[in-house]
């Protein structure tokens, strides 16, 4: 190949790389909303309709959160009520909308040494997990799951850090290499339902205990503050949002299946959530 | 075992099927990694070659933090490249974090270190070689550098393919930096990563195999091109 | 390039060369003229190829001068060559040696191939002017060398036992080029261990003992009726041919 020639294609690669971009905004989220399947089913229709392309970064709540505050995301959509309202606080978020809701799961061993299967009550499945020292795997990543699972042992009465053994294993990883190592170590974890139903690696795990209100899981959007990050895209994240709580982004999250069942609960406007 | 077999099946039904996504985060890993390549290059080769034929204070110096920074881990470099680029970090208002150009500038960082410590290390040698001929017949440093890489084409061609091995092959710093967005900054090693995590394994080895296959193939073309351009030159 | 001002004759005044601890050139003070083809003699470790590295500039002496009539213009065309006893080829083809050598002097480029064919024609290398220069034998590559120098047409020419490795075929033709070359008005200044080579080319002989000149004289005298106790000795030790 000539030195000419060379340098022309090498010129273009460069070029290639950098590529040229479209109308878009960055939504930080968090890593068991992609990894449901959710945003692949949702965003598509927002695209369709306005032309304007959402690019998610997924990290756990707190980094999601953490993303937000540096100002590299344009609008953030997490589940972790405390920590939301917290950011709203510090006045990086314009105003808190919430969106839909689905519910926690404790996954765990069929063979179930802790005997929780089938109960109802989430705190005292968690006081016989400790008793029995079941091995439990924590995501331990600041992630709204995360901080569910730590209030919940407060609500068992459980102080972690006493309690804490080797029973406990303390991951600090998202969802899904958190639902590997629970696989591989047939221990018990707290999962967002809808992760655990587009997990592959299930093993030897299944849903035990579900239902009770305390698992309750609650998703927010805010659109970061444009006063504080002169640089977010304010007019096209309050679109995203504005179609989120609407009817038509209300109606393409209900639809969202995985084997027929319905994923995520859409409750905007609700009082209180 | 059978896991693997079961990748083998996944990866080669992807491969036939050409699905278009896939497709799209083949190329742009490649673009990726060869865009950073060629930056790695550019200012690597002429780096390692000029630490060779001068002398200067603390050049001993150089040369070990030249070879030790080969081993930076690239979530470390994904990590500073990130505070650097982010909107709160000096080079904010860029705004390239979260697109392949961010992507680019972490594995180049990555790789030059590297493709500048070998070259160092084979222009030095060469040097040995060739340096009082080349300064009878006039030779300045700088020219000798040219002259040393150009004849040296050969050998550098394995040190341009260990740097795009080693861009190719890391997910810390694209992680990081790229944000794995669907679409716009996900390439393979982030694709594994991210079907790993979601616990389908047989696709993420799956797409291991392709992404193997890949640099393979890119190894044995410049292996071929290298061995027959050899034989003319000795 | 004749054009350029005459760099002889070379004035080496107390030139001294240690390597750490060792002196290998002692105070060593001489003129080389144009015209007479100088060979210098020496037993192994009498700094001969030192002396010569410090003539031509590759290694700078640790005391005295060695001072040009004219110096060369710095960046321009060269004109002193060397060619060592193992000759260094580039990857390239035998004819790209030499247009090499002629670039980096700044001829310009339909000049440079004309006057490299030249070269490579008087040396009888023609045939293998597109051939890789580093597969050919070492004759071959040596008579390359001596092309190089040719194309460049230099003042002064300074060798390193040039034919050391060679066989008797290769070095009669080594000498036969030395010989057009010296003809052609380039000055020879050449290392040897070859007592017959001596003997065929040498026109003055400067003999080296411990890092000191010890004797110079025409090379006739010298071979048959050395001065000095030293010189007779090695004459006697070295292999005739």
């Amino acid at each position: 190949m000539s030195r000419r020639t060379f340098v022309v294609l090498a010129a273009a690669i460069a070029a290639s790389a950098a590529t040229a971009q479209g109308s878009y905004i960055t939504l930080a989220s968090t890593t068991s909303t992609e990894q449901s399947g959710l945003f692949g089913h949702v965003l598509p229709i927002f695209t369709r309709k306005t032309g304007v392309e959402v690019r998610v970064v997924a990290l756990g709540t707190g980094q999601a959160l953490d993303l937000a505050r540096r100002g590299d995301a344009d609008v953030v959509f997490v589940h972790a009520k405390a920590a939301e309202e917290k950011f709203l606080a510090e006045g990086q978020g314009v105003k808190r909308y919430p969106v839909m809701y689905n519910d926690f799961v404790l996954i765990g061993p069929k063979r179930d040494p802790a005997r929780i299967a089938g109960g109802k009550d989430i705190v005292e499945a968690l006081k016989k997990i400790r008793s029995a020292q079941a091995p439990f795997v924590s995501r331990g990543d600041k992630s709204g799951t995360h901080m569910a699972e730590l209030d919940l042992w407060k609500d068992a009465g459980i102080e972690l850090d006493k309690a804490k053994g080797p029973w406990y294993r303390d991951t600090g990883q998202g969802m899904g290499p958190a639902l590997n190592t629970a696989s591989s170590m047939n221990a018990y974890l707290l999962a967002d339902r809808g992760t655990w139903l587009a997990f592959r690696n299930r093993g030897d795990l299944a849903i035990l205990v579900e239902g009770d209100k305390r698992l309750h899981n609650q998703y927010g959007v805010m659109l970061v503050n444009p006063d504080r990050h002169p640089t977010v895209k304010k007019d096209l994240g309050q679109a995203f949002i504005d179609w989120l709580v609407s009817p038509d982004g209300q109606k393409a999250i209900a639809d969202y299946r995985i084997g027929g069942e319905q994923l995520f609960f859409p409750n905007a406007g609700q009082e209180g959530a | 075992m059978h896991s693997i077999a079961e990748a083998a099946t996944q990866a080669l039904g992807l491969v036939a099927a050409a699905d278009p996504k896939l497709v799209d985060i083949v190329l742009l890993s490649l673009r990726v990694s060869l865009a950073a390549v060629l930056i790695g290059c550019t200012i690597g080769l002429p780096l390692g070659a000029a630490i060779a034929v001068n002398r200067f204070r603390g050049r001993r110096t150089l040369i070990v933090i030249l070879n030790g920074l080969m081993g930076l881990p690239s979530v470390v470099v994904g990590l500073v490249v990130y505070l650097l680029l982010s909107r709160a970090g000096p080079l904010g208002a860029w705004g390239i974090l979260f697109t392949p150009l961010a992507m680019v500038i972490a594995q180049a960082i990555l790789i030059t270190p590297t493709i500048a410590a070998l070259s160092r290390q084979a222009v030095s040698d060469a040097w040995e070689e060739y340096s009082e001929q080349l300064r009878s017949l006039g030779e300045t440093r700088l020219g000798a550098v040219t002259t040393l890489l150009w004849d040296l084409r050969f050998s550098l061609v394995t040190i341009v393919l260990a740097g795009f091995g080693r861009a190719a092959s890391e997910v810390g710093a694209v992680m990081i930096v790229g944000g794995n967005i669907d679409g716009v900054t996900r390439v393979m090693t982030t694709s594994i990563a991210l079907e790993t995590s979601k616990g389908d394994l047989p696709l993420a080895l799956g797409l291991g195999l392709i992404l193997l296959a890949v640099v393979l193939g890119l190894n044995a073309g410049a292996y071929i091109v290298k061995e027959t351009a050899q034989r003319r030159y000795g | 390039m004749r054009a350029a001002p005459a760099l002889l004759p070379l004035a080496l005044d107390g030139v001294a060369f240690d390597a750490g601890a060792r002196h290998i050139i002692r105070g060593i003070s001489t003129t080389l003229d144009a015209g007479p083809r100088t060979v210098i003699l020496g037993a192994n470790g009498a700094g001969k190829s030192v002396l010569l590295r410090l003539c031509h500039g590759l290694l700078l002496p640790t005391a005295g001068t060695v001072r040009w009539n004219a110096p060369e213009a710095p960046g321009g065309p060269r004109q002193q060559a060397m060619v060592f006893q193992r000759p260094v080829m580039l990857r390239r083809s035998a004819l790209g040696n030499v247009t090499y050598a002629l670039k980096r002097n700044g001829l310009p480029y339909p000049e440079r191939r004309a006057r490299a064919l030249e070269a490579l024609r008087t040396v009888g290398l023609e045939a293998f002017a597109g051939h890789a220069a580093r597969v050919l034998s070492g004759g071959e590559q040596q008579r390359l060398a001596l092309a190089r120098v040719w194309a460049l047409h230099p003042q002064i020419l300074f060798l390193d036992e040039p034919t050391a490795s060679l066989d008797p075929g290769a070095t009669h033709e080594i000498e036969r080029v030395i010989g057009a070359l010296h003809a052609a008005g380039t000055k020879i200044v050449m290392v040897t261990h070859n007592l017959g080579q001596a003997h065929r080319l040498a026109d003055e002989i400067l003999f080296l003992h411990d890092g000191r000149l010890v004797e110079r004289a025409p090379a006739d005298r010298f071979l048959k009726r050395p001065a000095s106790r030293e010189a007779a000795v090695f004459l006697e030790g070295e292999l005739p041919w």
